[in-house]
């Protein structure tokens, strides 16, 4: 999970570096990332972003380290932060999002709110059960969901894309309830994180 | 017609890469009772070499089997093998209880082609009801045996064939645990000639055969979000036809081929829309809160049929491009999505949900009868045979997706499946003239 979650951000990321970056400037590798994100210091580029994650400590210091112009930790690479919680999960056939995850939904919401250039893409997932085409269309419809409530703290919608996969990118491969329940899910995906 | 047939199988063997794809494995898994005892003699070769380099005569059997309508008589129970109607002893079919009996040959024509004759003979009246000769390219042997499959069919049951055509599918192999690789391919009605039309890392879904049989509409996630392509099976050309904000999805073409309606999310929610090839333009054909997808169309072109669960789950609805309120036409079961409209437009096969089982169910249209055709648990994407016999549909089995077919009265079931890897996402392509 962990390294897919990598891999897709990594992967999303690099989309993100070729969209900004003019023809000439493409720099593979970390130089890139410094120039476009360096300034806010939070995009600590993937394999040191671990490493950091064990001597960052509070915003205040990132913020401080990121004025020395090393490299910092964002809370969206906390594991303690609520903001860790990228993934969440709902009943069969449905797009209502359960109230425990509103929790969740609102420190996302604010954080991307606070943090204007932080994009993030909203994928929506169901099980393997029914028709495909429905599923993507419920999948669609989750996403939606999860993004009218992030949008709600003020968030613009240039920092959200949303796209579903319906039952085509299952993450438990079973046949069966507990597989499906674990399928039934909306990612938050962050660029970089 | 034919010459133009001949150039684009030609076409397409250039362009092809000639890689060792895998063939779907058919294995007939339901019963014949009430099937029409018949006999398939094996072709003979009048040429250089043992034998015929494709066993015509199996192929023909083969085809007649799968159809639920014939049981064919094995080859090792035959008493003689005629090939011409002057060489059949009438007397020693009727012993082995045969009605009708298929026979014939073929030889070489040149250095690329061959000629295949065959005659079918009724054994009570000892009489031929039809014979043909079909001259071929090399490698459309298997293709004539389908044709001679379909005269057969014809002759005897007064309805067309639908050995001759193809079938689209999406395959999924994992390589490793982090990689999968599409497939999106074409192959003959029984697994047979398969061939690639595109291969992705990313998700491919559901292919939709032009009404010309040239192009396929189909589902690519190779940009990270749901577009449609159009793609012409001959020359590989593709061509993004709609990939809006959201998802685009549930492509379908209109019987006139000018029009695909399809899924698109663009204005907040999935709604069905009206494409012009051609022009690009769109108009909205639902407006709803709810989930609006998979239109399929009914034949005469003027109406779809569709799922939505503005009811509260999914159902089928049915609407006129008049713009009439769309109506609901399924009310048994608490799930009935992805229909297909039978090429008469008198049934729709659908995935029907009841008891945590999907199956597939027909429904006719008139009447509203439903009827559930198969006996899996996630059985999906039902797909019409054009001459309306049979339905292929995907299912799962032992872990693994794979392409079953039943016929529509229920009695004969085959199973085509990968021996590694999945294989979903059927559509049967229409009649290829």
């Amino acid at each position: 999970m962990n390294s897919k979650m990598r891999f897709l951000s990594v992967a999303a990321m690099a989309a993100l570096i070729s969209a900004c970056s003019a023809p000439g400037e493409k720099k593979p590798g970390g130089g890139t990332d410094e120039k476009i994100f360096g300034e806010q210091g939070e995009q600590a580029a993937g394999e040191q972003a671990g490493a950091q994650a064990e001597t960052a400590g509070t915003d205040a210091e990132a913020q401080a380290l990121a004025e020395r112009g090393e490299m910092a930790m964002s809370p969206l690479d906390d594991p303690e932060s609520v903001l860790s919680n990228r993934t969440i999960y709902f009943d069969y056939d449905s797009s209502k999002v359960k109230e425990e995850y509103l929790d969740i939904l609102t420190a996302h919401g604010e954080y991307l709110a606070e943090h204007p250039e932080q994009a993030v893409r909203i994928e929506g997932h169901t099980d393997e059960r029914g028709s495909r085409e429905y599923n993507i269309a419920l999948g669609d419809r989750r996403a939606q969901a999860v993004k009218r409530l992030i949008m709600f703290h003020g968030v613009s919608t240039d920092q959200i894309t949303t796209v579903s996969y319906g039952e085509e990118r299952p993450v438990a491969m079973g046949h069966d309830e507990a597989a499906w329940s674990e399928n039934r899910r909306v990612e938050l995906i962050y660029a970089g994180h | 017609m034919r010459r133009s047939r001949k150039l684009l199988l030609a076409l397409f063997a250039l362009l092809l890469p000639l890689q060792a794809q895998a063939v779907l494995e058919i294995k007939i898994t339901g019963g014949t009772e009430g099937a029409l005892p018949v006999a398939v003699v094996p072709f003979a070769w009048e040429g250089a070499g043992a034998e015929l380099p494709v066993a015509v005569g199996g192929v023909v059997a083969d085809d007649l089997r799968r159809s639920g309508r014939f049981d064919p008589l094995p080859e090792g129970e035959m008493l003689a093998r005629p090939h011409t109607a002057q060489a059949v002893n009438y007397q020693n079919w009727r012993a082995l209880g045969t009605e009708h009996l298929v026979v014939g040959k073929a030889r070489p024509m040149g250095p690329d082609a061959y000629n295949v004759q065959f005659q079918l003979l009724d054994v009570f009246r000892q009489a031929q009801l039809t014979g043909h000769s079909l001259t071929v390219r090399k490698g459309e042997l298997r293709s004539a045996a389908h044709r001679i499959a379909d005269i057969v069919y014809e002759t005897i049951l007064g309805e067309r064939g639908a050995f001759d055509t193809r079938i689209a599918y999406v395959t999924e192999r994992r390589p490793s645990k982090d990689e999968r690789r599409f497939m999106l391919q074409v192959a003959d009605t029984d697994g047979h000639n398969p061939h690639t039309i595109l291969e992705s890392k990313q998700p491919l879904m559901s292919p939709a055969w032009s009404p010309d049989t040239r192009s396929l509409a189909y589902v690519s996630f190779e940009n990270d979000q749901a577009e449609i392509y159009v793609q012409e099976l001959a020359t590989g050309h593709r061509r993004k036809l709609a990939a809006f904000d959201g998802l685009n999805g549930a492509p379908a073409w209109s019987p006139d081929g000018r029009h695909l309606a399809l899924t698109l999310s663009k204005d907040g929610n999935p709604e069905i829309y009206l494409l012009e090839v051609d022009t690009g333009n769109l108009r909205r054909l639902t407006s709803n809160r709810a989930i609006d997808t998979e239109p399929a169309w009914l034949p005469d072109g003027r109406g779809l049929v569709f799922t939505s669960d503005r009811s509260g789950s999914p159902q089928i609805y049915r609407l006129s491009l008049t713009g009439d309120r769309p109506r609901r036409i399924t009310f048994e079961g608490s799930y009935n999505a992805g229909a297909d409209v039978s090429p008469d437009g008198e049934h729709v096969a659908m995935v029907h949900g009841q008891g945590g089982r999907y199956r597939v169910a027909v429904m006719n249209l008139e009447t509203g009868a439903l009827r559930v055709l198969t006996d899996g648990r996630l059985d999906e994407s039902p797909s019409f045979a054009p001459n309306g016999s049979m339905i292929l549909y995907a299912a799962e089995a032992g872990g693994q997706s794979v392409l079953s077919a039943v016929s529509v009265e229920g009695r004969a079931r085959q199973r085509l499946s990968l021996q590694a890897g999945d294989v979903r996402d059927p559509a049967w392509s229409p009649f290829r003239n």
